[in-house]
């Protein structure tokens, strides 16, 4: 062998994988970032700069759409970590249910999304409705749901939250299972009660648990699109709009280029918020 | 061992590639064996439309020639729009396609993608109108797949009767009715908000009224020379549709309604209008036969009483996919389906919902209460297309906007400045002269 194939013998191993990256990841990026600077039809294009970004920016419903995201983003992302936490302290003890209980809390990831926003677009139905019905049984008048545009948001996120919590909790179980034993020992012996337990091992010790859990509920959340448009399409008017929902109205009126355009916008927007939350979290990271 | 397990793999991974191949050959084999006995000719409908009638002249057609038509089905709205557009983009569409007429076939490209139906005999028999709505350049490319609709308020008759209301001459007049039958504890305005789509009627369906008093809207429209937040008249579709709201004639749960509720309130007689385009009597014909009878329409009504005339939809035509191998059985057709054989077997499945925009078809004496209510409108030649069919400019956000204005987060002027920004966008993406 000469010194030519021994330096280069291991890369033709990568050729593969790099084949596939290139093709089915990086192609497309470089291409969308092509097309969203192109007013498209699919068949045809023409070159016209940042025209796409221009417009999509002053999109009218826009502003909406940046707020309702972070919202929906935080909103969702908290209450996974914050309910997947407890959830996961649950269900790590020694319960005699617990085996059910963790398959009931998992059960709701199983489903499709489409299905759970038409099964709850029905149970929020304003007057008919399951939960209004039992609201008004025991004699309070429940809101609509989805019409108010003041807590139609929230309403698609509580439920994004039942259907996501069962992902978080399974990694806070992972992580909490993970914790050597010794630590509890060590507790004991010093006296410590179950408070602290949980706040001074578990909730130090599942941090990379809970990382996990906050980088992906939230990049989960900024990209947001099935649940919303199954059950709301952004509406009332433009009230649940998010990025990624406004994105896909562009597609569907045949704006290719510019839909393209918005997803430059998001994807950039996703990693100028993801890349540093991952630094800072992992900087607060402590080892085992 | 070793070998053995490559064995094993290479056979899975053949078996694996032969049913992906399979998967894909299957199509042409099939329509190869068929072609040998006589074309197929492949034909591309939205789930919405009412199959039955085309069904009826399909069997027609089948019968007398030795081409079979295959129908398939696609979903409608939007979601179907693309699906046709990526279809047609790749190569991959049917001979013939059901699309809608107007501003949603501009958006296709019909030069590029359909056949040029100009100079086919068949076409002197289409009504004017209609050629205009399926015209790109002068060229013709499409016929009328259904009767023609109007859009404007369909009511419950009984509820006319039992609080002893006449069919309103003006606004106001419509408006006075409303409080009347809000006063009676019933639902004055069917609103079925959740189906976006339905929230835009009111609006569309002033279109008669709107060019009434500015007879060259549409052109300047088109042109960016006019909009809706400073034509006084187009500004007052969306301060109708703001005033419906305002005074509280829609059921609670509007938002929450959805078009197929909608139409039981109204043939039950639960609600007394309901602001929609007549192909929904078809449905109701479907699913309520028996109230049938009670159901009326009157066009949107104007602020005065000289203006009263109706807003007709042009029916979705039927297009020749220009890559066709099949374009002269096509051809056959389509040229059967307008004529008074394919029509006369289309109307003994389906009652016909409106006029036929084809020439000289007369309608059958037994038509539903509310076609006939729209027929003395045609006579009087009280008509003026849907602005979707004069222009080629729809924002494609005006159902959210209808929505907005019509449950009360925005007022109509905002709503009406909202939706020329929409429409801006939209004709700069058309690349529209003027914009």
């Amino acid at each position: 062998m000469n010194a030519f194939s021994k330096r280069t013998y291991s890369y033709y191993f990568l050729l593969p994988a790099a084949i596939v990256y290139f093709v089915f990841f990086l192609l497309p990026t470089i291409m969308s970032i092509f097309f969203s600077m192109t007013w498209w039809t699919l068949t045809d294009w023409k070159f016209i700069g940042l025209e796409n970004f221009k417009t999509f920016l002053t999109e009218p419903s826009l502003n909406i759409g940046f707020k309702n995201t972070l919202i929906y983003a935080i909103v969702t992302c908290t209450l996974k970590v914050v309910l997947g936490l407890l959830l996961g302290v649950f269900l790590s003890s020694k319960l005699r249910f617990s085996g059910f209980i963790r398959s009931m809390v998992f059960f709701p990831t199983l489903l499709s999304t489409i299905a759970v926003g038409i099964a709850f677009t029905m149970m929020m139905h304003p007057s008919q409705g399951i939960i209004n019905v039992t609201l008004n049984a025991i004699g309070i008048i429940g809101p609509d749901w989805l019409g108010d545009t003041r807590i139609a948001l929230l309403s698609v996120a509580f439920v994004d939250v039942w259907k996501g919590v069962g992902i978080a909790t399974v990694i806070f179980i992972a992580g909490i299972m993970s914790i050597p034993q010794d630590y509890y020992e060590a507790l004991m012996i010093d006296g410590g009660n179950a408070w602290h337990k949980f706040k001074s091992i578990i909730l130090p010790l599942s941090r990379p648990a809970m990382n996990t859990v906050i980088i992906l509920s939230f990049i989960g959340g900024l990209r947001t699109f099935d649940l919303v448009w199954a059950m709301t399409k952004g509406g009332p008017g433009f009230s649940t709009d998010l990025i990624a929902s406004i994105i896909y109205k562009q597609y569907q009126a045949g704006f290719y280029g510019l839909s393209t355009a918005g997803n430059v916008i998001l994807f950039v927007l996703v990693s100028a918020l993801a890349f540093p939350l991952y630094g800072y979290l992992n900087r607060k990271e402590v080892d085992l | 061992m070793n070998n053995r397990k490559k064995f094993v793999s290479l056979l899975l991974s053949g078996a694996l590639i032969a049913g992906a191949l399979a998967g894909c050959g299957n199509k042409e084999e099939s329509g190869g064996a068929q072609s040998s006995e006589g074309e197929t000719l492949t034909f591309l409908i939205d789930n919405q439309t009412q199959l039955a009638g085309i069904e009826a002249v399909v069997d027609g057609f089948e019968a007398k020639n030795d081409i079979k038509v295959e129908i398939e089905t696609r979903p409608g709205g939007v979601e179907g729009d693309n699906l046709i557009k990526t279809r047609l983009a790749t190569g991959d569409m049917t001979d013939l396609v059901w699309n809608n007429s107007g501003s949603q076939l501009q958006a296709l490209n019909p030069e590029q993608n359909f056949v040029d139906l100009t100079n086919e005999p068949f076409m002197e028999e289409i009504i004017d109108g209609y050629k205009a709505a399926v015209s790109a350049n002068g060229k013709v490319f499409g016929i009328p797949g259904t009767p023609t609709n109007a859009g404007g308020w369909l009511y419950n008759k009984k509820v006319y009767e039992e609080l002893g209301l006449s069919v309103p001459k003006t606004w106001d007049e419509l408006m006075a009715n409303n409080e009347k039958i809000k006063e009676a504890g019933k639902t004055a305005v069917i609103g079925s908000f959740k189906d976006t789509w339905t929230s835009q009627v009111i609006y569309l369906a002033d279109n008669y009224n709107v060019l009434a008093e500015n007879p060259t809207f549409a052109e300047d429209f088109t042109a960016n020379k006019a909009k809706n937040a400073t034509t006084p008249a187009a500004l007052r579709s969306f301060e109708k549709l703001e005033e419906v709201h305002a005074n509280g004639y829609m059921n609670e749960d509007f938002l929450a309604t959805g078009y197929d509720a909608a139409l039981k309130m109204l043939a039950e007689g639960e609600g007394a209008h309901y602001p929609m385009i007549t192909f929904a009597l078809a449905n109701i014909a479907a699913n309520y036969p028996d109230q049938m009878q009670d159901i009326g329409f009157f066009p949107q009504p104007s602020d005065s009483a000289d203006v009263n005339g109706l807003t007709v939809w042009m029916p979705a035509g039927i297009f020749i996919n220009k890559s066709s191998e099949k374009i002269d059985a096509a051809k056959k057709f389509i040229e059967f389906y307008v004529s008074q054989e394919g029509i006369d077997l289309y109307t003994s499945v389906v009652k016909p919902d409106g006029p036929f925009a084809v020439k000289g078809v007369e309608l059958p004496d037994d038509v539903y209460p509310a076609v006939k209510d729209m027929i003395q409108y045609f006579e009087s030649g009280n008509t003026a297309p849907a602005l979707e069919f004069l222009s080629p400019v729809k924002g494609p956000n005006l159902e959210q906007i209808t929505t907005q204005v019509g449950s009360g987060i925005s007022s109509a002027k905002e709503g009406a400045e909202l939706y020329d920004k929409d429409v801006e966008k939209q004709a700069k993406q058309l690349g529209l002269e003027g914009w």
